[in-house]
């Protein structure tokens, strides 16, 4: 990437030159270009952060909207009141539930993305090893699930591994358990469910790694004595490291904050920081409590996005 | 030629089993006569003449299809700009900022996405009375904001892998500017733009959690209504429901790759 | 074959025994022996029952188009194929069922293969490791190859951070390590520039009479399989169709597609009308007369045959030579000065058209040819070639 950056730098700077030289007149649509999605993502995206940042200092309170104002005034009395608590982050340092919370988000999302790992690479290598219309097929079957309902898949999951599901079912049928099996309602659902929900985003960065790897290659290392399988550590797996971190990234960060999953698939003790989030803001109503616990999370999840300089791997695939 | 072990096959079959076991069993499930879910209790088509009949859903479908439809389309225009920005502007101030704020919808877990933009929501209703309310209005905004984010990748991506010199012949041949973008360059990148709009589309129809923040009483989208739904467990409805959102899913893709075939055939004949 | 033992390489290397290469000797045994191997891809035959000796310290040149399945050999020898039938036998072992991490044998890659992922000092280490030699043994084998290979300075550097050249030398000193009894090179050239192949080319044969490493380059460049073979063995639909000696190759071709692979010749087309022990002459039409060579044929009576002649082996002049045979007339119809030499298309009264080339001795030519210019082409008896096939 950082190569091909150079040349578009030399590219683009040329071609500006000439346009502010010929086309003096278009530069208003240019700016416009610029100017309206920037526009827009500063004031959806961006500013609310700075929002979000804001009511995490204040107090919560009965009112519309319910927290206290940051800043309060009175020309004719000639006051200024600013009023900032730090209440809010300082409770969730005391409390060990939040701690706790964000620990355990950090360390199902790891275990999953670890497992959507193991679990994509194989199908990636596969489609990257097949040719023409196959690889066509196999990479539209990895595609097509993303494109139908998440809410629904992990809905199906619902239905496979209740008490009476059909896992235990077939478990009971063929004798392999005597006891339906608890399955929903437990962390290990959630690890299933953030599995299933984003393989394709894990398999697809690591397609397009491995698809660009040359296939003389291994034949090299074996001709240099290398094993086959000592020649996919040595190899293989080094060659797709940018398509492995890309893709454990795009699983990683959204499960952190994931919330469907551990509502639908995880038990009450399944811990999980977008459901605490979830909870603050709509059951406890305590929005200044939600805000911190976003902000918190944001500065978690700050280096890691900040991986991602573009998500190239994600578009590409699509 | 070909390496592929009997392991890479077994496992690589595994992971498609375990991609599409749960959808098929859902799908078979939903004809099931039963009420009991997991009791099969022959063949029926019940749930479905139970889900047409069933106003809540039919008004939360309706509701989801309309802000999909502006969301996407709006989207799509935001975001072709930001895409042809990101890879044919070449660098100007704060070009780094620009695409890290493209690409961070993308990742950023959806509960901060909501979260942030309905306080946005709040304050701007506090300070400038708009918006009045939430609604309709506000979920398209929202929704409008994240698949922004993928249809510039998508459309960046199909650029960069775009040949330059296309542009550059129109322009030598005296395109300007603005109408090289609508007569070359827009063309080219029909293809990521249908498949940006679909995609926003879709996601716009499957969004849950954001629209839960930033949706006020009363607009409850099809997502939302799901999910009180199967909350309370696995209903017969809900299987109907899914069935024929995976059909539709199912037919459009493939109509795509049969389009798709047929432009590469034609190709191949011209040749 | 058509043409018996070469009379003066036989003159040269009649002296001593040890000057006598291998395989000409009759008791040597060969280094690589290819018996009888065939490989068939679904119903396409790429390798067809090839049978070939190649013996120590050779550098021996499969020389062909694509598709002539001379690269489907290499990679037989390599072990990334196995023959449908036949046999592989390196240095009397039999390679059938011998993977490729355990053969004698190493290949340098058309593309390099180089490891982008590891450095240069790294990929040329990489056998070496696989064999578990020591620390210090790796350090030191490495060392000394890069030095070889004059990279001895870049030993750090990643393979996209060097030129093409630079590259090529890595492969080599990656494939040459870990000492091979038998290097398989494939197109070891063909990714460089003009300039740079001539030179590396040099280099190649320094370097593989110095280490003593049996070669087999797969090539489809003749001037590269001229330079650098001691035997070179033309391929085509997966059948080697001669092989031998560069000069002999280019001098007594078995065949018109060897003739016609090989350089550029005339072929005349023309029945055997004396066919003599020394001798033979032949009539035709195509060249307006009788051709006179000066070898003896083992044909059929009555038989049709072409005689073929290289361009350069004719000589050009305004006026009648003075020799009675092999001499026909015919009219200039396109000239193009190549710089050291110049190429002339004669065309016959036949409406046979001729190439000449003609070196040009001096800056300007002495005797001055033009467009329609009525001229004799002559040539030695000795100079063309009678093939039967």
């Amino acid at each position: 990437m950082s190569i091909s950056t150079g040349s578009v730098w030399v590219d683009g700077s040329s071609s500006r030159m000439q346009r502010y030289n010929i086309f003096r007149r278009v530069n208003w649509g240019r700016f416009a270009v610029v100017a309206i999605p920037a526009f827009w993502l500063g004031i959806f995206f961006f500013i609310p952060f700075l929002v979000v940042f804001k009511i995490s200092l204040s107090e919560t309170a009965i009112a519309v909207p319910p927290y206290t104002p940051l800043l309060e005034w009175d020309l004719e009395e000639a006051y200024i009141n600013l009023k900032i608590s730090l209440g809010n982050y300082l409770y969730l340092l005391e409390d060990a539930f939040y701690l706790e919370a964000y620990l355990s988000s950090i360390k199902i999302a790891a275990i999953s993305t670890f497992f959507t790992l193991l679990i994509a690479f194989p199908i990636a290598y596969l489609i990257a090893r097949s040719d023409g219309s196959r690889r066509a097929l196999l990479l539209a079957l990895v595609i097509l699930p993303f494109w139908t309902s998440f809410l629904l898949r992990v809905y199906a999951w619902m239905g496979f591994l209740k008490k009476n599901g059909i896992v235990n079912e077939f478990l009971l049928s063929l004798g392999i358990i005597d006891q339906p099996l608890v399955m929903l309602q437990t962390d290990f659902a959630v690890y299933l469910g953030i599995v299933y929900t984003y393989l394709p985003f894990m398999v697809l960065p690591l397609y397009s790694a491995l698809e660009k790897m040359d296939m003389t290659l291994l034949e090299a290392a074996e001709d240099l004595g290398c094993r086959p399988a000592q020649s996919f550590f040595l190899i293989t797996l080094p060659l797709a490291i940018p398509g492995i971190v890309a893709g454990c990234l795009l699983v990683f960060i959204p499960a952190v904050g994931e919330f469907v999953i551990p509502a639908l698939l995880g038990g009450s003790d399944t811990l999980m920081i977008g459901r605490v989030l979830w909870d603050e803001f709509f059951l406890n109503r305590d929005w200044p409590m939600a805000s911190a616990v976003a902000i918190v999370m944001l500065i978690v999840l700050v280096l890691p996005i900040m991986l991602i300089r573009n998500g190239q791997g994600k578009g590409e695939a699509i | 030629m070909q390496r592929k072990s009997l392991f890479l096959r077994f496992s690589a079959g595994f992971g498609f089993l375990f991609l599409y076991a749960p959808i098929i069993a859902l799908i078979i499930y939903s004809f099931n006569k039963s009420k009991l879910v997991t009791v099969w209790g022959g063949w029926s088509l019940k749930w479905y003449s139970e889900l047409f009949q069933n106003d809540q859903i039919i008004d939360a479908a309706l509701l989801s299809l309309k802000i999909a439809f502006i969301s996407a389309t709006v989207a799509v225009v935001l975001g072709t700009m930001a895409g042809y920005v990101l890879s044919r502007f070449g660098p100007f101030r704060g070009k780094m900022i620009f695409s890290g704020w493209i690409t961070a919808p993308l990742v950023m877990p959806e509960v901060i996405t909501g979260l942030s933009l309905l306080l946005l929501f709040v304050a701007l209703e506090g300070m400038f009375g708009w918006p009045s309310g939430r609604g309709t209005g506000t979920i398209i905004i929202a929704h409008v904001t994240f698949c922004m984010a993928y249809v510039a990748v998508i459309v960046q991506a199909r650029l960069s892998s775009m040949d330059e010199t296309l542009e550059e012949a129109a322009m030598d041949l005296g395109a300007k500017p603005s109408s090289l973008f609508f007569l070359v360059t827009l063309p080219l990148i029909a293809p990521a733009i249908i498949s940006g709009w679909l995609l926003s589309f879709t996601l716009s129809l499957d969004d849950l959690v954001i629209a839960s923040f930033v949706s006020g009483p009363g607009n409850s989208t099809l997502p939302m209504v799901i999910f009180s739904k199967v909350r309370l467990g696995v209903t017969p409805e809900v299987n109907a429901l899914a069935t024929i959102m995976i059909a539709i899913v199912a037919i459009g893709v493939i109509a795509a790759m049969f389009q798709m075939r047929r432009q590469a055939r034609l190709l191949a004949k011209l040749d | 074959m058509t043409s018996s033992q070469p009379i003066d390489t036989q003159n040269a290397t009649a002296t001593a025994n040890s000057n006598v290469p291998l395989w000409k000797q009759q008791d040597a045994e060969p280094f690589l022996k290819i018996e009888n191997i065939t490989k068939k891809f679904g119903e396409f035959t790429a390798v067809d029952n090839i049978s070939l000796d190649i013996y120590k310290n050779e550098l021996f040149c499969l020389l062909g188009g694509s598709g002539s399945g001379k690269s489907t050999l290499l990679r037989m020898l390599a072990g990334f194929e196995s023959p449908t039938s036949g046999r592989i036998l390196i240095d009397g072992v039999d390679m059938a069922g011998v993977q490729p991490w355990k053969r004698p044998v190493n290949m340098m890659f058309q593309s390099y293969a180089l490891f982008p992922h590891l450095s240069v000092a790294d990929n040329v280490a990489f056998g070496l490791k696989r064999e578990g030699a020591s620390k210090h043994e790796v350090k030191k084998r490495v060392a000394e190859m890069l030095d070889m290979v004059q990279l001895g300075h870049l030993g750090k550097r990643k393979p996209h951070q060097l030129s093409g050249g630079q590259r090529q030398r890595v492969a080599l000193a990656r494939s040459l390590v870990k000492r091979p009894k038998l290097l398989l090179l494939d197109e070891p050239l063909g990714a460089l520039d003009k300039k740079l192949r001539e030179e590396t080319q040099f280099e190649l044969i320094n370097i593989q009479e110095e280490l003593g490493v049996t070669f087999v380059v797969v090539t489809h460049d003749q001037e590269e399989a001229m330079t650098l073979s001691t035997r070179i063995g033309v391929m085509n639909h997966g059948v080697i169709v001669q092989t031998d000696e560069p000069h002999d190759v280019y001098e007594y071709p078995n065949s018109r597609f060897v003739a016609e692979f090989i350089g550029s010749v005339n072929l005349f087309e023309g029945k055997v009308v004396e066919d003599q022990p020394a001798h033979v002459r032949i009539d035709s039409a195509e060249a307006g007369g009788t051709l006179f060579v000066n070898h003896g044929i083992s044909c059929a009576p009555e038989q049709i045959v072409h005689v073929a002649l290289r361009p350069e082996k004719i000589k050009i002049s305004h006026n009648r030579p003075d020799q009675t045979e092999n001499c026909i007339q015919g009219v200039i119809e396109e000239i193009a000065y190549m710089g050291s030499l110049s190429v002339f298309k004669v065309r016959l009264p036949s409406g046979k058209e001729v190439r000449v080339t003609q070196p040009n001795f001096t800056r300007h030519m002495g005797e001055r040819f033009t467009w329609e210019d009525k001229v004799f082409l002559s040539w030695d008896e000795d100079s063309s070639v009678v093939l039967t096939s």
